[in-house]
C-alpha cells in the first residue's frame, strides 16, 4: 500500500539529548579506518580553531538515526521497515560535531513520493545544541520497495 | 585550516584503496548501531535476494570521506557531504573481503570560500556512491 502523502510536512518531537563523548567518536573513527588526529587529540583539534576532539562528517547518522526511527517505526504511517533501503544521504554542518556537545534532534517528512511501486520518503533531521545552536542537517531519502518491485 | 594542499579547480586528491572484511563490517555496526542483520548474516542476506553480506551504504559513505579529510587536513572543514547509494559492496567471507577505491577532484569553486569535491567510490570496476560530493572550506 503507497505512503499517504498526508504525512508531508509531519514533525516529530525533539530527541532525549545525546552527549558527544571523546570515546564514542574515537570509536567511530577507529571504524571507518580514519586516522585524522583532530577525531583523537583534543590538543590537535583546539590547533585546528575546535573545542575539543570533532566528529567525522557521517557521525551524525548515529544521532539522525536515533530519531529516523521513529518515523519508520511511527504506527499511523504504516511503514514496512523490512523493505526500507536507504537511497540517499547527505549531511550540512553548520559546525563540526564536538566531543561535549549534548545533541537533540527534530526530524520532518519533508516529502513522499512514489515511483514504479516503490515510495520514496525524504526525513530531514535538524540536529541542535540543547542550547538552541544549529550543528548538523542530516536528510536522508529512504526507498520502501513495493511488494512487486 | 590546511593552507599546505592545492585546492585549485582541477586538483586531484591522493587516491584511497580500502579493504573491507566481515570484522570491519561487523566493527562498524557496533560503532554506528546499525546491527542491520544484511550486513553480517550471509543467511538473512540471502534471504531478502542478496549474493552474500553487504557492507553498510554508510560505511562505504564514511570511508569515502577519508579522502577529503586526509587531503585538506582539518576534517572540520568538510561542510557538506553528500551521496545516493548506487550499488551494493558485497563482502565474501574469504580473508580477502572487498577493495573500494576512492578517488576524487576539486570541480568547483563558491564565493564563499568553499570547494565541491566530486568523489568517485568503486568495487569491483563499478561506481558504488552516486553523485558523491563533499563541499570544502578553504579560506
Amino acid at each position: 500500500m503507497p505512503l499517504d502523502p498526508a504525512f508531508i510536512g509531519r514533525s516529530y518531537p525533539p530527541s532525549q539529548p545525546y552527549d558527544v563523548s571523546r570515546e564514542k567518536i574515537r570509536e567511530f573513527a577507529d571504524a571507518i579506518g580514519a586516522t585524522s588526529p583532530a577525531y583523537r587529540d583534543a590538543d590537535a583539534a583546539k590547533a585546528l580553531g575546535h573545542g575539543d576532539v570533532i566528529a567525522p562528517p557521517t557521525f551524525a547518522i548515529v544521532v539522525s538515526m536515533k530519531t529516523n526511527e521513529t518515523v519508520m517505526f511511527d504506527p499511523e504511517l504504516e511503514l514496512d521497515y523490512s523493505r526500507v533501503v536507504h537511497g540517499d544521504q547527505n549531511f550540512t554542518h553548520h559546525r563540526p560535531i564536538t566531543a561535549g556537545d549534548q545533541l537533540v534532534s527534530t526530524t520532518h517528512i519533508d516529502a513522499i513520493t512514489s515511483r514504479m511501486g516503490n515510495d520514496m520518503v525524504t526525513v530531514r533531521t535538524e540536529i541542535s545544541t540543547v542550547g538552541g545552536e544549529p550543528v548538523t542537517t542530516a536528510k536522508s531519502m529512504l526507498v520502501v520497495r513495493g511488494e512487486d518491485a | 585550516m590546511s593552507a599546505a594542499v592545492s585546492t585549485e579547480v582541477g586538483t586531484e586528491l591522493p587516491a584511497l584503496s580500502v579493504r573491507l572484511k566481515r570484522d570491519d563490517l561487523v566493527r562498524y555496526a557496533g560503532a554506528s548501531l546499525d546491527f542491520n542483520p544484511i550486513h553480517w548474516n550471509e543467511r538473512t542476506a540471502r534471504e531478502v535476494g542478496l549474493p552474500d553480506v553487504i557492507a553498510h551504504g554508510m560505511l562505504t559513505m564514511a570511508v569515502a570521506s577519508r579522502i577529503v579529510a586526509e587531503w585538506i587536513g582539518d576534517p572540520g572543514a568538510i561542510v557538506e557531504y553528500g551521496c545516493r547509494f548506487g550499488r551494493p559492496v558485497v563482502v565474501p567471507d574469504d580473508g580477502e573481503g572487498a577493495l573500494v577505491e576512492v578517488t576524487a577532484k576539486v570541480t568547483k569553486a563558491f564565493d564563499d570560500g568553499t570547494v565541491k569535491v566530486n568523489i568517485n567510490a568503486a568495487f569491483d570496476g563499478k561506481s558504488v556512491l552516486t553523485g558523491a560530493f563533499a563541499r570544502v572550506r578553504v579560506s
